[in-house]
This record gives C-alpha cells, sequence and structure tokens, in this order.
C-alpha cells in the first residue's frame, strides 16, 4: 500500500508535468500516424500499380527506379530502430543547417517511420480487394488513378482499419524513444520527474499506468469498431 | 461499308498456349450476336479484347473505322462506348446501388450528379431495381446485382454492349430475371455480343451465332442455321453435348 500511496503522491505532484508529457505524446501518436497514413497511401497506391502491356519503355524504366527507391526506403524504416533514426535524422540534418526543434524532428521522424509500415499495410490492403473491382471500374472507362482513388483505395482502407488503428497504438508507445531527441513527451517527463523525486519504481509505475490509460481504451475502441464492421459488411452507404 | 467493329487477324497468347488463334470477327450496329463453345474456345478473350481489358498479341480492332490497337487511341474513351457485363457482376463493393450506377457517367463522362442521377433512376427502373436504389451492392443477390450492373454498363450510353457469361454464376432461378432484361434489350435494338451458355436464349434473340473453337471461329450463321443445320463436326458434336445434359 505505502507503494500505491508514494506512487499516487508523485503523480498529484507531477500531474501538470505528466500532462504536458501526455499532450506532447498524442500529438506525436496522432500526427505520425495521420502523416504516415498519407505516406503509405502513396508510397502503397505507387507500388500497387501493374503497367498495362502497351506502356512505353520509358514509363517502364521510370516505374523500376520508382520502385526501387520506394523499397530502400521501406526497408531502411523497417529494418533500422527508430531510436537509430532519429539520432541519424535530427543531429545529420542539423549539421548541414537545418535548424529544427526537437518536436518538429520528433514529428517528422515518427511519420516517416510509420509511413514505411503504412506502404505496407496500404499495398497489402490493395492487394486483397479482388480484381473484379478493378476491371468493373476500368469497363466504364475510369482511369487507373480514378480507379484508385474512388474504387480501390477506399476499400484497402476498410480492409486494413484494424492494422491502420493498431499503428496508431504502437505509435502511443514506440514515440518514448524520441527522448533520445529531447522530446519532452510522457517518458522523457516521467525520466525527469523519477530524477528529482529519486523514486524510479513509483514514477515509472506511474508512467506505465498513464500509457495504459491511452493506449487501452483505444484498442477497446477498435474491437467495437471491428465488430460493428463485421457485422455491417456490404451494407456500406446503405 | 465499315462495320461498327472490324476484328482481323487477332492473336493472343496466355503464355505457350494460344487462346486466339487468328479471330476473324465484325459486328454490325443493331446486331445480337452470341458466341457459344466449350470452355477454353477463347469465347470469353475474345469479348475481353474488345473492350482492351485483355490486349492481343497480334492482328487489328477497328472500332468505327479506327485501329484501336494503334497508339492514339484513348483506351478509357474506347471503353464508355463499349459497355461490358461480367460473370462475377463486378459491383463496386464500396458504393451503393445507384452509386454503382452514377459514379462513371460523373467522373469519365463529367456528366452533372443530377444528370447521373435521374439517368440511373431511369435504367435501373428499367431493369427492374429501382425499389433497390439506396440499398447497399453487397446485399443484394447474385440476379439483382447483375441487373444492377447491366444498368451501370447501360447509363454509359455504350454503342455496345459486351455479356461475358452473365447468367453462369447466378443461382438457376434467378437467370430468367436476367435473360430477360437482356432480351428486352435486343428488342429494343441495343448492339450486343453475348458469350453464353444458354442455347434456349441464344436460339431466341441471336440476329446471328459464332461458335468457337480451339480459338477460332468454327462455325456462324443464324440461329435456324446454327442449331438447325450445324455444318461442322465439332459444333455437332457441341450441340449433342448440350443435349444430352439437358434430357
Amino acid at each position: 500500500m505505502q507503494f500505491i500511496e508514494t506512487a499516487w503522491g508523485i503523480f498529484t505532484k507531477y500531474s501538470i508535468l505528466f500532462f504536458s508529457g501526455v499532450k506532447i505524446t498524442l500529438l506525436l501518436a496522432i500526427t505520425g500516424t495521420v502523416f504516415g497514413l498519407m505516406i503509405g497511401l502513396v508510397v502503397g497506391a505507387i507500388r500497387a500499380i501493374s503497367l498495362e502491356p502497351r506502356s512505353s519503355k520509358f514509363s517502364r524504366i521510370c516505374k523500376k527506379v520508382i520502385d526501387w527507391v520506394l523499397t530502400v526506403y521501406i526497408e531502411f524504416f523497417r529494418g533500422t530502430p527508430m531510436m537509430v533514426q532519429s539520432f541519424f535524422m535530427y543531429y545529420g540534418l542539423k549539421s548541414i543547417g537545418l535548424n529544427w526543434t526537437p518536436i518538429v524532428a520528433g514529428i517528422v521522424i515518427i511519420s516517416i517511420n510509420t509511413g514505411a509500415y503504412m506502404a505496407e499495410i496500404v499495398r497489402s490492403g490493395i492487394q486483397a480487394v479482388d480484381k473484379g473491382q478493378t476491371e468493373g471500374a476500368r469497363s466504364v472507362g475510369m482511369s487507373h488513378l480514378q480507379t484508385m482513388f474512388y474504387i480501390i483505395i477506399p476499400q484497402a482502407i476498410r480492409n486494413s482499419f484494424p492494422s491502420i488503428i493498431n499503428e496508431f497504438i504502437v505509435n502511443i508507445k514506440d514515440s518514448s524513444v524520441l527522448n533520445v531527441i529531447a522530446v519532452n513527451d510522457l517518458y522523457f517527463q516521467g525520466s525527469s520527474v523519477a530524477g528529482s523525486v529519486f523514486k524510479y519504481t513509483e514514477t515509472f509505475f506511474v508512467v506505465a499506468m498513464i500509457y495504459l490509460c491511452l493506449t487501452y481504451p483505444t484498442s477497446k475502441i477498435l474491437g467495437y469498431i471491428e465488430k460493428r464492421m463485421a457485422n455491417t459488411t456490404g451494407k456500406v452507404g446503405a | 461499308m465499315g462495320h461498327l467493329i472490324d476484328i482481323q487477324h487477332l492473336k493472343k497468347h496466355f503464355g505457350k498456349l494460344a487462346v486466339l488463334n487468328d479471330v476473324e470477327f465484325h459486328l454490325d450496329k443493331g446486331e445480337v450476336v452470341t458466341i457459344i463453345g466449350s470452355s477454353g474456345s477463347g469465347k470469353s478473350t475474345l469479348l475481353r479484347c474488345i473492350n482492351l481489358l485483355e490486349m492481343p498479341d497480334a492482328g487489328a480492332i477497328y472500332y468505327e473505322g479506327k485501329d484501336v490497337l494503334q497508339g492514339e487511341i484513348d483506351v478509357n474513351q474506347h471503353r464508355t462506348h463499349i459497355g461490358m457485363v461480367f460473370q462475377n457482376f463486378n459491383l463496386f463493393n464500396n458504393k451503393n446501388v445507384i452509386e454503382n450506377c452514377m459514379i462513371g457517367q460523373m467522373k469519365v463522362l463529367k456528366r452533372s450528379k443530377k444528370e447521373a442521377e435521374e439517368k440511373a433512376l431511369f435504367y435501373l427502373d428499367k431493369v427492374g431495381m429501382k425499389d433497390f436504389a439506396y440499398a447497399g451492392s453487397m446485399q443484394l443477390s447474385g440476379g439483382q446485382k447483375q441487373r444492377v450492373a447491366i444498368a451501370r454498363a447501360l447509363c454509359m450510353d455504350p454503342k455496345v454492349l459486351l455479356f461475358d457469361e452473365p447468367t453462369s454464376a447466378l443461382d438457376p432461378e434467378m437467370v430468367g430475371d436476367v435473360l430477360n432484361v437482356m432480351k428486352d434489350l435486343a428488342k429494343e435494338g441495343l448492339t450486343m455480343i453475348v458469350v453464353t451458355h444458354e442455347m434456349q436464349f441464344a436460339k431466341e434473340v441471336s440476329t446471328r451465332v459464332v461458335f468457337m473453337e480451339q480459338g477460332v471461329i468454327a462455325e456462324q450463321g443464324t440461329s435456324e442455321e446454327i442449331f438447325g443445320n450445324p455444318k461442322t463436326e465439332s459444333l455437332q458434336r457441341f450441340l449433342s453435348r448440350y443435349r444430352n445434359q439437358q434430357n
């Protein structure tokens, strides 16, 4: 009981710090997921393009080069820790004259990182859409872009909705690594509180509980939406 | 005079398999052509080549005198002239019934929302699906979906409507509804090409029947000629197989 009381004491005394941390954490998670999804939609849609047999040699080469660049992007950001990426990008770009604040850098880094995951989520979502949908759209004369935009991507987002929300949950937690470039998120505030009261276990217990309060409702809401989607499959627009 | 569609020396391979082997085919305005033949004879591929969902390897397809396989033709524009109804309907799952019929009109033909809506309701009424205009497309039965798909194609005011085995994926009791819609369209003078296994339908509505065998057109003629007096041995065999199945 002593433990809980101490933790509660720390929480109430430093609640302003914790809440300012929560704000930053949510800012990072939300912007990271939204921008990441946008990047993912563009990258995933480009990667899902299959050229028509009669397209020119030039467009074939362009597509190959773009595909290669995008693959490098995805593999690099999925294959290295975000902590390393943030050191590398924050200090790297600073050294060549980009004078950015940690929070801006944090948003950029988490967005680009999430984008790499989203690209794969979107691509598999696109590939899971029945080929007949494309043929139906092309048969009424829609272009490739129109088909993607109006028919395929809405269905792909729907298919991959659970994975997209899951990325948001991951971002709530993983934004904590951005403390290495001094982004003052929940983890950052937690460690400075812990340093000043010198009670690490209790403080990080508080921090853990706050993280849980952010992620648990999100995954509950996700479960609820998934259930509703399963019940109403096919009743879109009805 | 020129034909509406004129196909010359059309060839298509899938890997090593020659699916279309030098096909010659033409179509005039107002014709209702049914294409019959066993599976794998190239019927569907021929149909899909006409609206360029499949690209032929060699040959020429003239539409109103212009070769659509030569660079300058806008494929999407071409497809608005040639509607297509699929075996598996291919309705847009993320759109309701009337949106299915409107999106092509609005995005491709650039019609106003009001005009597209009026046209969609007109054709949905024609196929007997007006009451379902605001239903989700996945709530419908197969027969209903196919009738919506026909309305969707008609909304684009095509010059020709292609049907790729439109009743093959339907429960038997739904087939009649769809065939009746198609019969009405034929009576009104719509130019149609129908790939089908419904011999009775072919007999009744065709102005010409085409029999395909191993990637070529083996025989063609009026339905009396094809069903009453088949000349080639392969057509005779094909038809007798059908009669046996029905007995």
